[in-house]
């Protein structure tokens, strides 16, 4: 479902890759259409009340995070890339929640806790 | 002398460089967009009761400007593919329609979404006076159903000049349907179609008001994170729409004849951008617009 392999110098080979192109299409065809479908499930869930505000926002966030996973695994190719990106991803992801961490130390008063 | 690895990928990382480059850049946009949404979560979340406007937005508008995104994630990729089976044609068909959506998306927002807001007005009102203006804000109702009260009156500013005017010493707005009718329990919850402002008339003396402006950037921590957010990730599809215009230039269909991996590993790279604009506008899109 990732990157199609390199095109084939040899001329009957071309034709299977040919194809196999055509499936990676396929699915990258299947990816916008669920994207497109989880927009719509987004915008419609927005106005369903879940109880509190906060159940509405861990649910928006949680139709996201999926769409989100979708473009980076699918059309960024992350669900079968190369181990130095994913390198650079780990402490990517480390020091991004290292940021949102640091966002809620703010609130933290160590004099009227 | 050639520059090594711009096709072919080197042995022990088995990539070539700007795929390494490419994901490098993408990682500080992380930090830099993360940044941004810490403090949208901490404005947001320290926000009081009734403080954080709902509704504001244009949600249809919204929603279509995502399926454009979503579907120039597609085409971007398609244009990959066609390049990977060695189809020029196609390719520059692709390109052009993400080219097409790109600008969609910018036209649709500068030209539409943001003029919109500019010429909207809205009036935070003392604490002390929020009784006065009652029939317009509806906070009884709202406190007898446990919802957040409302503080700020909305609308379509008459007297303009009031802005600048302290001899003026009132703001005529038409209103919103929400002020217009606030008691009604329809007005609870943000609709999904927007509904022009009424012909219903409030006058609002400027010694009641804490803070009255256009919906503009200092209106607001909301709209303050809204146009900054926004207008970043604007700036970034720019970028993309202006990368993907090079692709179709000449210069780079030389490049395809010369080694048409070359073109494909550039626009692969390009796409992976775009693709990370896309997914920033997947969490720019509800907690904007829908929450």
């Amino acid at each position: 479902m990732n990157n199609p392999p390199d095109i084939s110098p040899v001329e009957h080979e071309t034709e299977e890759y040919a194809h196999e192109v055509r499936r990676h299409v396929r699915g990258y065809l299947m990816v916008g259409a669920t994207l497109i479908a989880f927009t719509i499930i987004t915008v419609a869930l927005s106005y369903v009340n879940f109880g509190t505000q906060k159940a509405n926002v861990a649910v928006a966030l949680l139709v996201a995070t999926f769409k989100a996973g979708l473009v980076a695994a699918i059309f960024m190719h992350l669900s079968a890339e190369k181990r130095l990106i994913y390198r650079v991803l780990i402490f990517t992801g480390f020091f991004v929640f290292g940021l949102f961490w640091l966002t809620y130390l703010a609130w933290y008063d160590p004099v009227h806790r | 002398m050639e520059i090594p690895y711009t096709v072919s990928a080197r042995r022990d990382t088995g990539l070539w460089n700007a795929k390494v480059g490419i994901w490098l850049f993408l990682a500080s946009e992380v930090m830099l967009f993360g940044g941004l949404f810490s403090a949208y979560i901490f404005l947001r979340l320290d926000a009081g009761p009734g403080d954080w406007p709902h509704g504001l937005l244009n949600v249809p508008v919204g929603t279509g400007n995502t399926a454009i995104l979503i579907a120039s994630s597609v085409t971007v990729v398609l244009a990959w593919a066609a390049l990977k089976m060695r189809d020029l044609t196609k390719y520059r068909i692709y390109m052009a329609i993400t080219i097409l959506c790109g600008v969609a998306f910018l036209v649709v927002k500068l030209a539409y979404e943001w003029p919109q807001k500019f010429d909207h007005f809205g009036a935070f009102i003392k604490e002390d006076a929020l009784g006065k203006y009652e029939q317009y804000l509806g906070n009884k109702h709202l406190l007898e159903k446990g919802l957040p009260p409302r503080k700020e009156i909305t609308g379509h500013l008459h007297n303009k000049e009031a802005l600048k005017d302290p001899n003026i010493k009132e703001y005529e707005i038409a209103l919103d349907p929400i002020n217009a009718d606030p008691t009604n329990p329809a007005m609870d919850r943000p609709h999904f179609w927007p509904k022009p402002a009424t012909e219903k008339i409030a006058t609002i003396e400027k010694e009641d008001v804490q803070y009255a402006n256009m919906f503009l950037p200092k209106h607001s921590a909301y709209f303050a994170s809204y146009f900054t957010i926004t207008g970043l990730h604007g700036a970034h599809v720019l970028g993309g729409v202006l990368v993907f215009c090079y692709m179709m230039l000449p210069a780079s269909t030389r490049i395809y004849r010369h080694n048409p991996e070359h073109l494909a590993n550039r626009v692969e790279v390009a796409g992976l951008f775009w693709h990370f604009v896309d997914l920033v506008w997947i969490f720019v899109f509800p907690l904007f617009y829908l929450l």
